[in-house]
C-alpha cells in the first residue's frame, strides 16, 4: 500500500514548538506603528523578570529586528540536529536575515508561506516560557501563517490613535476575534502622545484586553542597534509594565 | 550533526503521521537541487530515527535539477549554470528562497523569477505492508 506526497515540513511543527509554553504573535495591519521596536523590548523585558524567551522575525521580506537589537549577521546560526538561534541580550533570536543578509528578498506569495515553512521545521527552539513574533503589516501570508501553523498564540495587536490606523487595526480585529478564542487577543496603544481613549476604546468595541499604553519617545531611534541601549530607553519602561502584564495574564 | 537531522525528523514525522502503524515502510524523497541537502546525512539519520521507533525504512532518494524562469521576461535556466559562492550556498542550504538575495535573471537582471522545479525536501510516496 502506499500514500501520496507530501510535505514533510509541516509535519514536524508540533515538535518544533512542543517545549514553548505561550506564543505571542505582535500584529498591526498598518505599518509603521512601531511593531518591530515592541517586539524586540517586550522579548528583552520578559526575558529581564527571569521568562525564556525566544524571539522570531517573521517579516520574511523585509527583517529588521536584527538592527534594533545589533545581532550579529556575519556567521550563521550554530547547528545541532537543526538551527539553534544565537542569543542576543539573553533572548534565542532567530531570523531570515542571517541567510539574506541586508540583500533584497523579493518573494511571492507561496514563497514566503515556503520560508515560514522552513525555519519552524528546522529552529530548535527548545524549552521557552515565551516566543515572541514580530509579523510585517498588512494581513497577507506571515500572519495568515502564524494563524494556521501555531496551534495556540495570544496575539498582541499594536495600534497607534491615528484614525488610518484605528480603521486598519479594527480590520486586523474583526479576523482575529473570528479565529482565536479564549480572550487572548490583547492590544497596546504605542506612540501615545496624550490621554487619548481611542485604542482602550477599539479594544472594548471589540471585547479585547487592552494592556496599556506605551509613550512616543523620541529618543528611541538612539537606542536602536544596541540591547544595552534599548533597556535605558523611556520606550523601554512602558514595555516592561506591558511585559509584567502579559506575565499576570498566563491563560 | 548538521541541520540535515531536522529536515530527516520531519520526514520521519510525516511517516509517523500519515501511516501510524506500519512496522515496515519505504520512503521515496525527492530532493532539489537549490536546497544541496547532503543523501548520506539524510539517509542515515531517517534509518537512524526510524529505527528508534522500531520501523525498518528503506530509503529512496531522488535528486531533482533546479530549473529557474523570469516572471519579468520568461527566460528559462539552470542553477548549475549561475555562479554562486560557498557562503551563498550555504545561506541557501538552510532557506533555500534566499536565493532570490543572490541570483538575477541572467538576461534581463530581474529577481522576480520563479523556482519552476527543484527547491526541497518533498515526500514522493510512503509504503508500507
Amino acid at each position: 500500500m502506499s500514500v501520496a506526497r507530501g510535505d514533510p515540513r509541516l509535519a514536524v511543527i508540533e515538535r518544533r514548538l512542543a517545549g514553548v509554553a505561550r506564543v505571542v504573535p505582535v500584529m498591526s495591519s498598518k505599518g509603521g506603528v512601531g511593531k518591530t521596536l515592541l517586539s524586540c523590548m517586550l522579548a528583552l523585558a520578559l526575558s529581564d523578570r527571569g521568562a525564556r524567551v525566544g524571539l522570531l522575525d517573521l517579516d520574511v521580506t523585509n527583517p529588521t529586528a536584527h538592527v534594533v537589537l545589533g545581532a550579529d549577521l556575519s556567521k550563521f546560526p550554530e547547528e545541532d540536529r537543526g538551527v539553534v538561534p544565537p542569543l542576543v541580550g539573553g533572548v534565542k533570536f532567530m531570523s531570515v536575515a542571517y541567510y539574506s543578509g541586508e540583500n533584497p528578498l523579493p518573494l511571492r506569495g507561496w514563497e514566503i508561506d515556503n520560508v515560514v515553512r522552513e525555519v519552524l521545521a528546522v529552529t530548535i527552539w527548545g524549552d521557552l516560557d515565551f516566543l515572541v513574533i514580530d509579523t510585517p503589516p498588512g494581513i497577507g501570508d506571515e500572519v495568515l501563517d502564524v494563524l494556521s501553523y501555531f496551534p495556540k498564540h495570544e496575539p498582541l495587536v499594536v495600534a497607534t490613535p491615528s484614525p488610518l490606523t484605528v480603521a486598519s487595526v479594527r480590520r486586523l480585529l474583526k479576523l482575529l476575534t473570528e479565529v482565536v478564542k479564549g480572550g487572548l487577543i490583547r492590544l497596546v496603544e504605542n506612540m501615545a502622545r496624550d490621554d487619548s481613549r481611542a485604542i482602550a476604546d477599539l479594544a472594548g468595541e471589540f471585547h479585547v484586553k487592552f494592556l496599556g499604553k506605551v509613550r512616543f519617545d523620541e529618543d528611541v531611534d538612539r537606542a536602536v542597534g544596541s540591547v544595552d541601549a534599548l533597556r535605558k530607553s523611556r520606550m523601554y519602561e512602558d514595555v516592561r509594565v506591558i511585559a509584567e502584564r502579559l506575565l499576570r495574564e498566563c491563560p | 550533526m548538521v541541520h540535515e537531522w531536522a529536515l530527516a525528523e520531519a520526514i520521519a514525522d510525516y511517516v509517523f503521521k500519515t501511516v501510524p502503524s506500519a512496522r515496515r515502510v519505504r520512503v521515496t524523497i525527492r530532493l532539489g537541487e537549490l536546497q544541496a541537502v547532503d543523501e548520506g546525512i539524510l539517509e542515515f539519520a531517517l534509518k537512524e530515527i526510524m529505527k528508534s521507533e522500531g520501523i525498518e525504512c528503506e530509503v529512496i532518494l531522488k535528486r531533482e535539477d533546479c530549473v529557474l524562469k523570469c516572471r519579468r521576461c520568461g527566460h528559462e535556466w539552470l542553477l548549475k549554470d549561475a555562479t554562486l559562492g560557498e557562503d551563498v550556498r550555504e545561506a541557501i542550504h538552510f532557506v533555500p528562497e534566499v536565493v532570490h538575495s543572490y541570483l538575477k535573471c541572467p538576461k534581463c537582471g530581474s529577481r522576480d523569477f520563479e523556482v519552476v522545479k527543484g527547491r526541497g525536501v518533498w515526500v514522493e510516496e510512503v509504503s508500507w505492508g
